[in-house]
């Protein structure tokens, strides 16, 4: 078993630095002034006030059911806030779809699903309108932004093969694709590590971050685990505990910061290769594969 | 064969039923919700015995048990799958209550044997106009709902966030599966009708992983098994249920050894 290359991990945390200074004047793409978020009448969590820039690569984390998802479902205009303000590209929280593409957490296509991988990234261009547009299928626009998705995530070898038949990680190249082919300017990935093996995630992991450099995405991710991430990150917002906090990552993975933030005795780890590990907050808060 | 007035009614009849069952068919094997077609043709016979029962036409009785059910069971919870237990628990009991209407009906054995195993010949000029009159807006309004239909049967919470309203959605085809179920029943009966709706699909999606394509050799080998399963029949003192049945699983099989032969093909060194 081969752990990580070394190159992914071994760097200290913050390389993303050089990244963040070219867009620390750029305006905001999401910006959340004390947000709060729950179902019903209970909170989840309340008070998150951050803002993540135009163009950065920022990451939520946090322990299982912290409310991480449902910080996503709020970014997508699919829960309200509980209170407060949430505000993406400047205006309201709105659907997936031109501006804002989007891949669901723990996608599992049906192994016998029989549609292609043009099909489906096909869907992600117009999969929610009515009616049977014969002629814009014909269209080679649509053809075009189909192939150029597909193309961009590296998936034209596999892309006719139907999705069922599919690796995780070709199923995932393909679901990016599917969020990429509107061109749009924030991409919202939930989890989308979650099923794959040590480097399917590292291949998926450098995949996003060089079609967000290309595009000028600002990439939203969800993630179980920072350390896959770690080297590409402008902005960690921290899910735990009812509340939310936000900063570089070398701020905020600290055992002083979280320790603070939470009024608990949290413990940041590292180990040799410069892996983190977060303990204190939960004990399946950070590590680095599972199995 | 022709010649005979109830044989041109049940060619009709049986065109337009393949083309119904073989496209919606499609889309009740991706959704995976080939359990709940069985269900309506089994919902719908109660509705269809009750409504002999008060003495009015079987076929309103049908159409009013099935687009009720599935439109229950559309609303049943909002997921596509997993919903086994209770359409199988609701199934048992309208068949119950099927047996009771019969028993309530002296000298009903016949129409309930149509009903279970299908009658096409039995079809007559006005038949054939109810079945043209409910063929049509259940293909229109599955060209309309094509594109979130197929989003939302690969993966729910992708189409929903695309802002796909995936539970009116998932009703909307269960009340035109219910449609397409009740013409089907006319032909197969309430029994076979896997034959018509699920068989040609499950083929079609084997042969060909382009959604339209797959649509379009659905509804070909539907209308296949119909008229080679009708002229047959005409020639043969057996009835029309068992030829388009067999016709239909004799493709299949034939489909699943050849997708096994090619895999084994496929994986052979070279």
């Amino acid at each position: 078993m081969t752990g990580p290359r070394p190159s992914a991990t071994a760097r200290p945390p913050g390389p993303g630095a050089a990244h963040a200074r070219q867009t620390a004047a750029a305006p905001a793409a999401i910006v959340a002034t004390d947000l709060a978020a729950g179902y019903g009448g209970r909170t989840i969590w309340s008070g998150a006030t951050f803002s993540i820039p135009a163009g950065a690569f920022a990451a939520v984390l946090g322990p299982n059911g912290a409310g991480k998802s449902t910080l996503v479902k709020l970014l997508l205009g699919l829960l309200p806030p509980g209170a407060g303000h949430l505000e993406v590209l400047g205006g309201r929280p709105r659907r997936a779809g031109a501006e804002i593409g989007y891949v669901a957490q723990g996608v599992a296509f049906d192994p016998d699903l029989s549609v292609r991988g043009v099909d489906f990234v096909g869907l992600g261009l117009d999969g929610h309108r009515w009616g049977l547009p014969l002629l814009s299928w014909m269209r080679p626009e649509r053809r075009r932004a189909i192939a150029g998705a597909i193309e961009a995530v590296g998936a034209a070898p596999y892309a006719d093969r139907p999705m069922g038949r599919l690796s995780g990680g070709e199923q995932q190249r393909l679901l990016l694709a599917q969020a990429l082919v509107g061109r749009p300017r924030v991409l919202l990935l939930d989890e989308p590590l979650s099923n794959l093996d040590v480097r399917s995630q590292a291949a998926i992991v450098a995949l996003i971050r060089d079609v967000a450099r290309v595009q000028g995405l600002t990439v939203v991710m969800v993630a179980h685990d920072v350390n896959p991430l770690l080297p590409l990150l402008d902005l960690v917002v921290y899910v735990a505990h009812g509340g939310v906090a936000a900063g570089p990552p070398h701020e905020i993975i600290t055992s002083e910061s979280l320790s603070r933030i939470y009024s608990a005795p949290v413990e940041v780890v590292r180990d040799r290769r410069g892996r983190v590990f977060v303990v204190g907050l939960e004990e399946e808060v950070s590590h680095p594969h599972a199995g | 064969m022709l010649r005979y007035d109830f044989m041109v009614h049940a060619f009709q009849a049986g065109t337009v039923v393949a083309i119904v069952a073989g496209v919606i068919g499609y889309f009740v094997v991706i959704r995976g919700s080939a359990f709940a077609a069985h269900a309506l043709s089994h919902i719908g016979f109660a509705g269809a015995t009750g409504a002999v029962v008060l003495g009015v036409s079987p076929v309103l009785g049908l159409l009013a048990f099935t687009v009720g059910s599935g439109a229950a069971i559309g609303a049943l919870g909002g997921r596509v799958r997993g919903r086994d237990v209770t359409i199988g628990i609701v199934l048992a009991w309208t068949l119950g209550l099927g047996v009771l209407f019969i028993s309530l009906y002296t000298g009903y054995a016949t129409e309930a044997y149509a009903l279970l195993f299908g009658e096409i010949l039995g079809i007559s000029a006005r038949d054939v106009q109810v079945v043209v009159l409910a063929g049509i807006p259940t293909v229109v309004a599955l060209a309309a709902l094509y594109r979130p239909l197929l989003f939302s049967s690969v993966d729910e919470n992708l189409a929903a966030a695309r802002g796909v309203p995936v539970t009116a959605l998932s009703i909307a085809f269960m009340a035109v599966l219910a449609l397409a179920v009740t013409e089907a029943v006319q032909v197969v009966g309430v029994l076979l009708i896997f034959a018509l709706v699920v068989t040609p699909a499950a083929v079609a999606v084997r042969w060909t992983h382009r959604p339209a394509a797959a649509i379009a050799v659905s509804a070909a080998l539907a209308l296949a098994f119909t008229w080679l399963g009708l002229t047959i029949a005409f020639f043969s003192p057996h009835p029309v249920s068992f030829f388009i049945t067999s016709l239909a699983f004799g493709t299949y099989l034939l489909a699943r050894l050849a997708g096994a032969l090619r895999h084994r093909l496929a994986r052979a060194p070279a």
